[in-house]
């Protein structure tokens, strides 16, 4: 029961995306196309599942010192059998297409960051759980913004063009043309940041509806804007003060480290 | 035809800019990007960092990894161990690379703290940062394939170039994105977008401006 809690709290609750914030290089660089997207989180999948349970299972045996350093080293192994099996398994656009970024998941903080704060501390079984719960919350995202910068950037959906839609004579929907720039590098950082807002709304809108219903006494304080360059008012001023601004902080869900892990 | 000085340090600083272009160290740079001095002192430790790992790497790959030929001589080989057809590049690239480059951030780091306190207090906080950082590695990896001869990668000189240009680029991203979110900290952000989303925002801009650099000089990246 609890292992299982183990896999279907990660997706959502626990997103390395949207909610950790890990992982942003693989996950801005191959978002061009869902084939990419998919691709490259299976890979990220497949090694963070190997190494969660190799590190699960040598973690008695690993000196606390050179933990960090163990962990590389398993991490890279791991790695190097993944980028020899795409290399035999997928086609070759995939491979190009992934290119440096195959063997930079040794680097990619999602799996350190999984090493050191789960694997380290859990059984090899939850830390199986743990890691396909992650790897899939990685597709989830990866999906999401591939699905996006695919099908407005490139026109096309899983490599397949979107053709106008015709009733009898009368076009429906017309020929879409692509907005170029979204499968391009700025558009990775703007659909991101634009997705990244989405959730934060959404979690907002959420999180107000929550308080709002457990406690109906304390009154809304107004305004939707930051005061900019004030420290957030005394908790006189309407308890928790829903709407007081953390300039410069990111709002979305609530267990977000305080920095991104480099 | 070798690539020259100028054309590698145009190339790699404005028009294949490693954060804005190549996707590579983007924790460090919205993750220390808040003050203006944190990501100075993030940039120089990169630059310092990414220059010596670029050589390092440089200088496996071509002498120990890649087998024999004209080009380059296989250390392995000169001393009568075997070497196969390949070369040791596809089992030990990623790990021989990694191991190197957490190695020497840590050997930096111990110099640093010896010789130099003076740059050891200021660059210290970051260096311990830069071993997961995926710009250094990245750019390891990039120097074994890019710039027109993927099959051989850049000479040790050059790598050495390319890696210290890369820092450069990388500390031009962080000063201008710094700068950048000190104003957007003072304005009026849509509660929505607050901290991370506009920085993301900002950053698309930002890459945005970048691609004018294109075919700049007429280099082809």
């Amino acid at each position: 029961m609890s292992l299982l809690k183990e896999f279907t709290d990660k997706p959502f609750k626990h997103n390395p995306v949207f909610v950790l914030v890990l992982g942003l290089c693989p996950t801005l660089a191959v978002t061009t196309s869902l084939k990419n997207g998919v691709a490259m989180a299976a890979a990220t999948t497949a090694v963070l599942v190997c190494a969660n349970i190799l590190i699960s299972l040598i973690r008695r045996f690993v000196p606390n010192q050179i933990r960090i350093a163990c962990y590389i080293v398993v991490i890279a192994g791991f790695v190097t059998m993944v980028e020899i099996a795409m290399k035999a398994i997928a086609p070759e656009a995939i491979n190009k297409a992934l290119g440096i970024f195959i063997p930079l998941i040794v680097v990619n903080c999602i799996i350190l960051g999984r090493a050191e704060a789960f694997a380290s501390k859990h059984g090899p079984l939850a830390s199986l759980m743990d890691g396909l719960g992650i790897g899939v919350g990685f597709l989830l995202a990866l999906v999401a913004i591939a699905l996006v910068r695919e099908v407005l950037g490139a026109g096309t959906l899983w490599g397949y063009r979107l053709t106008p839609v015709t009733v009898g004579p009368t076009t429906v929907i017309p020929q879409y043309v692509p907005i170029t720039v979204l499968g391009m590098a700025p558009g990775a950082f703007i659909v991101i940041g634009l997705l990244f807002g989405l959730f934060s709304l959404v979690g907002n809108r959420r999180r107000d509806a929550a308080r709002l219903v457990a406690v109906p006494a304390v009154p809304q304080v107004a305004g939707d804007f930051p005061k900019p360059k004030k420290k957030p008012a005394d908790k006189a001023e309407g308890g928790e003060a829903p709407s007081e601004p953390r300039p410069s902080e990111p709002q979305p869900s609530e267990p977000r480290p305080p920095e991104p892990r480099p | 035809m070798e690539v020259g000085y100028l054309e590698l340090a145009v190339g790699s600083i404005l028009i294949s800019n490693v954060v804005l272009a190549k996707f590579l160290g983007l924790c460090p740079f919205f993750g220390v990007s808040r003050r203006t001095s944190d990501a100075v002192g993030m940039g120089l430790a990169v630059i310092f960092v990414m220059s010596i790992a670029s050589a390092a790497t440089a200088l496996i790959y071509r002498h120990l990894l890649l087998p024999t030929n004209l080009e380059h001589t296989n250390l392995l080989g000169v001393l009568g161990l075997p070497v196969p057809e390949g070369g040791y590049v596809l089992i030990l690239k990623t790990i021989s690379f990694i191991l190197v480059i957490a190695g020497l951030v840590q050997f930096v780091e111990m110099v640093l703290k010896k010789s130099a306190p003076a740059l050891y207090r200021a660059l210290g906080i970051y260096l311990p940062l830069i071993t997961t950082n995926c710009a250094v590695m990245g750019m390891a990896l990039l120097n074994t394939e890019a710039w027109r001869d993927p099959a051989n990668g850049l000479p040790v000189h050059l790598a050495t170039v390319n890696g210290f240009c890369g820092g450069v680029g990388f500390l031009l991203a962080m000063l201008l994105m710094s700068g950048i979110r000190q104003r957007l900290a003072e304005r009026r952000v849509p509660k929505a977008l607050q901290g991370l989303p506009i920085a993301f925002i900002s950053a698309g801009l930002m890459a945005l401006a970048f691609m004018g650099f294109t075919k700049l000089f007429g280099i082809a990246v």
